[in-house]
């Protein structure tokens, strides 16, 4: 929450909430990630990459948190 | 049941303690009195950080998502795994429309969904479509609840509904002594246990199967030899489509549902909120190993268990798979996790579900002057019935049916979305607009809900949520998520019928609510006024 100056209307509007955008969008671009190989630890691509997608979306809404808090 | 006592010694022990805890609950962090719907339904709305933590995780990620993710990805590949990046989705998503909702619900008095579109749109009757979808899909969300304890019974070789109906009604019982109180509580018992039961499987499970590469493989190799083109570890060029409509419509409709915004209202500032955003993505990661259960099971060959009408019932994947691999007594606490997993979500839907009937049905209705005292002691009843009918659900349905219900559940909520979410963010649309939307969107979610068959189990209706586009007359095999289109029909027929009612200068509700309510916050002065009178 962005508290603003003095007088100024309160409002939720800040440019860093456009970093929200990143793992909601990122996720659903199956074709980027839709494969096999390469695999790590024995996970095809399919299922490492989107596990490491949990990480981009904490990274990202914690950095919105922090910065409009 | 012989060779199941430790297992089930271990399970009726932790499932009693907890049950203890739940009338305990009522003393915790004591108000002067319990009875009103602040304290009973929301809490006091006083919780921080933790408490909503395990309170929103536990009432989102609840036994059925536990038993049917996994048997999902056991039956069908890679296409069950949505329900990973449908939890990575949500948070941004919702980020900032519920701390919108907080304030907003925090300067007028609201506890439901419906409160806010009664007095953001000045129509009781949209308020009233709202707070009827809402039960209506609620109502077998909590059937489900009953379905993974089921699950996890008869893979101890116990069958009949005795034990489903006590455990129901303990729950009953103190769910209408602590309220929100006893699930907040619980919450932490039951992550833990799930915690420790998911990292003990994903360590245990792979080094005992030969490692995380050799899982896949026997994956890869059983969905090569079967005939359906749809499944496999991969996704294939017709369920792509699918996958990602319905990881975005799930997330779109999660916190639509009443029950995730009882978590969510019941947390003491916007800043709790935001900051659990950020933190609830650490069950994404189990969810996601959970999910892995399903391939886990395909590699040490775990047959469900075959019900008296001769079917598999793959919802006992989960739990055959532990009593397989597992020691008995860490099965019969990996069964506790599933069940107690049960009983947290079912007590946080039952007391959302009671509060929309209790303030957008009886108080709107039947008794306009109702006091706290008597908004409580309705609440209180009717969470009672609404577990009475979840459990009839189950009796006399089969249970088969009731993930039909779920499944149509998921399609209807979505159809609140213009009024609620979008209703956050603008007042542009009119309330006939609004209402014409939200019936189009659910006529249409119905009708193709029906048209989608399920060859597996021989139905010729309601058998899944992938909608052929075919039968759209594309010319493709590509399937999408049936409320995905709904929400998008809703969505159209809304904007035109708000053109329409406009331009015959149709008269449009008053909006109560002021641009500044949206932001404000703990300390401010509107805050504290939670006169329940004065939003009506």
């Amino acid at each position: 929450m962005t508290t603003g100056e003095p007088g100024q209307p309160r409002t939720d509007r800040s440019p860093w909430n456009w970093l929200l955008v990143l793992p909601i969008v990122l996720p659903l671009l199956t074709f980027l990630f839709n494969a096999d190989e390469p695999r790590l630890l024995g996970f095809p691509l399919f299922y490492w990459l989107q596990i490491a997608f949990i990480a981009v979306g904490v990274t990202c809404t914690t950095i919105v948190y922090r910065m409009t808090k | 049941m012989s060779g199941h006592t430790t297992e089930l010694v271990v399970f009726v022990v932790l499932f009693l303690v907890v049950s203890a805890m739940g009338f305990v609950a009522a003393r915790w962090r004591r108000p002067e009195s319990i009875e009103s719907l602040h304290e009973w339904g929301l809490g006091g709305r006083n919780f921080g950080s933790w408490i909503t933590w395990f309170l929103v995780g536990g009432d989102l990620y609840t036994a059925y998502t536990f038993v049917a993710v996994p048997a999902l990805v056991f039956g069908a590949g890679a296409l069950g795994f949505y329900a990973l990046p449908y939890t990575v989705v949500v948070y941004p998503l919702v980020f900032l429309v519920l701390t919108r909702m907080w304030s907003v619900s925090h300067v007028h008095g609201f506890v439901t969904p419906a409160d806010f579109v009664r007095a953001r749109f000045g129509s009781p009757t949209l308020a009233l479509a709202i707070a009827i979808t809402g039960l209506v899909a609620t109502m077998p969300y909590i059937a489900l609840q009953l379905v993974g304890i089921e699950a996890v019974l008869k893979s101890m070789g116990i069958t009949g509904h005795l034990p489903i109906i006590i455990a129901f009604a303990i729950l009953a019982a103190y769910t209408y002594q602590s309220g929100l109180r006893a699930p907040a509580l619980i919450a932490f018992v039951k992550d833990a246990l799930i915690y420790i039961v998911i990292l003990v499987a994903v360590l245990y499970i792979p080094a005992k199967l030969g490692g995380w590469g050799t899982i896949f493989d026997a994956a890869a190799k059983k969905f090569a030899a079967t005939p359906n083109p749809a499944d496999g570890i991969t996704l294939t060029s017709t369920n792509q489509l699918q996958y990602v409509t319905l990881a975005f419509g799930s997330a779109l409709a999660l916190f639509l549902y009443p029950h995730s915004l009882t978590g969510v209202l019941a947390s003491k500032n916007r800043n709790v909120i935001k900051r659990n955003m950020s933190a609830l993505p650490a069950y994404s990661l189990v969810l996601g190993l959970i999910a892995l259960l399903g391939f886990m099971a395909i590699a040490a060959g775990t047959k469900p268990v075959v019900g008296a009408n001769g079917k598999a019932d793959t919802n006992t994947i989960v739990p055959m798979l532990f009593d397989q691999l597992f020691p008995d007594w860490f099965t019969g606490v990996a069964y506790a996790a599933i069940g107690i997993g049960a009983l947290v979500p079912a007590a946080i839907m039952s007391i959302a579900a009671a509060n929309l009937f209790t303030r957008n049905i009886y108080r709107e209705y039947l008794n306009k002057h109702a006091t706290d005292a008597q908004e409580a002691k309705v609440s209180k009843i009717t969470s009672l019935l609404v577990k009475v009918g979840a459990v009839l659900c189950i009796l006399l349905l089969d249970p088969q049916f009731s993930i039909d219900l779920q499944l149509i559940g998921g399609v209807i909520i979505l159809q609140t979305l213009p009024a609620v979410a979008l209703g956050l963010y603008t007042r542009w649309f009119h309330k006939g607009g609004l209402l014409a939307g939200w019936a189009a969107g659910l006529a249409a979610g119905m009708w193709m809900l029906y048209l989608i068959p399920n060859p597996a189990n021989g139905k010729a209706h309601f058998g899944g949520s992938a909608f052929g586009l075919a039968n759209l007359g594309f010319d493709t095999k590509m399937t999408i998520y049936a409320g995905f289109l709904a929400l998008i029909v809703n969505l159209v027929v809304a904007a035109l019928g708000t053109l329409a009612f406009r331009a015959f200068k149709v008269a449009d509700g008053a909006d109560v609510t002021k641009r500044e309510h949206y932001f404000v916050d703990e300390g401010d002065p509107r805050v504290k006024d939670l006169d329940l009178s004065a939003s009506h």
